[in-house]
């Protein structure tokens, strides 16, 4: 937290996306703020539907028509993103059985960020981020759908990596793999931010993944981001909002039911 | 172990089949080629689609090898003998000026493939790059590029056609462009509807926010996944092209008397049906033939490409 030289990395102040017009007109995302600095990760959490995933697709540029100041390193970012943009910013989604073009070899996926963004010595990037990720070159020529849900999401993180972002978006990047390969990816996701000094901003609804990998986190209810706490404070349940405290409950009791179930 | 591979035929064969069954492929070729042969395997176990396959090839060798196939000269007349039985001396008959029909069979086959791949060629990537823009960009252009969709698609096929051929003149190229006039609008809404479900994807917006333009995206992430279902739609459509081409053959707007177009042969010979059922039947048959084997293919490729169906 030391490092906040020159004003946070992510600064958003006052975000609000409205879908719909007249009687349908829903805010999904109302007056969010938050910021992150340089190297640290802020964690959004909350039910499914609060409007967390909205937050990251409106600051990525995938909805373009949001209200409020999205200041990225010093910069206001308006109007559609650019390429320098998104060399600079990248995410990961969800599904990384979605994510990944079904056509693509391993190879090509990674190969085509690298000629959009014109760098240089291909083969070499592509062997050097497969091993940061944890695969070897014997990937390279898969197809998707030749690979589990762990390797593809670890795919889709290298192919957010290759290009040397400063920032990961990371949108529920485990919820859809299974319990043993989420530890395995959450921590890769921490060994590379420490490597490469990332800037993380992660939404998920699962309170033990935020609080493995985030410094910060916002608890969102219902578009509203109610309260921040820390990593600390949610292992101890310190939370003053009243939804926030019977979230968390809830979140540690879903857990020990398991771990009971678990245990039997 | 190269020297090896060029003395032992057989050795080069064994490891041919071990570098298409390796587990782990170690170039982008070798990749392509076991996915090929996964899909050829799979081909194969088709039946019905192998008929289909067998029959167009058998077709493709007969246009090629036409000159050597052929028993007799098709340009000819030899009226002592018109209008002869099937028999020895002339497989299919004569027709009414004493032309060997099977000869005449063998070389219209060039003229009916050279129609199909001919409207193959312009109306599968017109369709294609129609829709898939129209789908993509959305709003006005889609809205644009639809609503001329729907006026084409709006004439009964045959009668576009038989206009255009009207207005452009008999002959066969015009009978090329009239049926891919007619040929472009279906594939264009397939594509459209493909690109619907594909734009809104996870991996679209991936490669988006990697950068991409909307060109690349269309172009690299958005065609190749309508082509397997244009692929499919263009070999279904191959039966109606030759249909559509042997119609205009036959109302005597596609090609003209003396080429030996199966249309025109089944127009010519519709006289003499009654007594002489040859003439008719024949060319009948061929297109009968031709075009089941294109819809066999077709949905025999609709299992191996697409990945709904299977």
């Amino acid at each position: 937290m030391m490092n906040d030289i020159g004003g946070p990395h992510v600064d958003v102040s006052n975000l609000s996306v409205i879908f719909g017009k007249g009687r349908k007109r829903t805010a999904v995302v109302k007056k969010a703020r938050f910021h992150i600095a340089r190297g640290q990760a802020y964690g959004l959490i909350g039910e499914s539907g609060c409007g967390k995933s909205t937050i990251l697709r409106a600051l990525a540029g995938l909805i373009p028509h949001y209200q409020g100041s999205f200041i990225f390193d010093g910069q206001p970012m308006t109007g559609a993103r650019d390429k320098a943009f998104f060399r600079r910013v990248q995410m990961v989604f969800q599904d990384p059985y979605a994510s990944l073009h079904p056509r693509k070899q391993v190879y090509k996926v990674l190969a085509e960020s690298l000629a959009i963004h014109d760098m240089d010595r291909r083969e070499e990037r592509i062997r050097d981020v497969l091993a940061a990720v944890g695969l070897g070159p014997n990937f390279m020529y898969r197809y998707p759908h030749e690979l589990s849900g762990g390797q593809r999401q670890r795919v889709a993180i290298a192919r957010a990596l290759i290009i040397e972002p400063e920032v990961l978006l990371l949108d529920e990047p485990t919820s859809a793999l299974d319990v043993s390969v989420q530890a395995e990816i959450l921590n890769l996701l921490k060994t590379l931010r420490r490597e490469r000094n990332l800037t993380y901003l992660m939404v998920s609804h699962d309170l033990a993944v935020v609080a493995h990998i985030c410094e910060r986190v916002g608890v969102m209810h219902k578009g509203i981001i109610l309260e921040e706490l820390t990593a600390d404070d949610l292992r101890q349940s310190r939370a003053r909002d009243s939804y926030t405290q019977d979230f968390l409950q809830a979140s540690v009791e879903a857990v020990a039911h398991n771990h009971d179930k678990d245990m039997q | 172990m190269s020297n090896e591979l060029t003395t032992n035929p057989v050795r080069s064969f064994s490891s041919l089949r071990e570098w298409l069954t390796a587990p782990v492929p170690t170039s982008a070729l070798q990749a392509n080629a076991q996915q090929l042969r996964r899909s050829w395997l799979k081909l194969l176990s088709n039946t019905s689609a192998v008929f289909g396959l067998v029959v167009i090839v058998l077709l493709v060798l007969v246009a090629l090898f036409a000159p050597y196939i052929a028993t007799h000269d098709i340009g000819t007349n030899d009226l002592a003998n018109r209008l002869q039985r099937p028999s020895w001396a002339h497989y299919f008959g004569t027709d009414e000026l004493g032309r060997d029909i099977f000869s005449r069979l063998v070389f219209g086959s060039r003229i009916t493939l050279y129609i199909v791949t001919l409207t193959a060629i312009i109306a599968a990537p017109i369709g294609l790059i129609v829709g898939t823009t129209a789908g993509y960009i959305g709003g006005w252009v889609d809205t644009a590029l639809m609503r001329i969709v729907d006026i084409f698609l709006a004439f009964p096929s045959l009668v576009l056609a038989l206009s255009f051929a009207a207005a452009l003149g008999p002959g066969i190229e015009n009978a090329v462009i009239a049926i891919s006039l007619a040929a472009w609008p279906p594939i264009a809404r397939l594509a459209r509807a493909e690109t619907l479900t594909i734009r809104s994807s996870d991996y679209v917006a991936a490669i988006r926010l990697q950068g991409a333009s909307t060109m690349r995206v269309i172009a690299k992430h958005v065609v190749p996944m309508c082509i397997p279902s244009v692929v499919i739609r263009i070999t279904l459509n191959m039966s109606s092209i030759i249909l559509t081409a042997a119609g205009l053959g036959f109302l005597g707007l596609g090609a003209q008397p003396p080429s030996p177009e199966w249309g025109a042969m089944l127009s010519s010979g519709r006289e003499f049906m009654m007594t002489s059922w040859w003439l008719a039947a024949v060319p009948g048959c061929a297109i009968l033939l031709a075009s089941l084997a294109f819809n066999l293919l077709g949905d025999g490729l609709r299992d191996i490409l697409d990945p709904r169906n299977g």
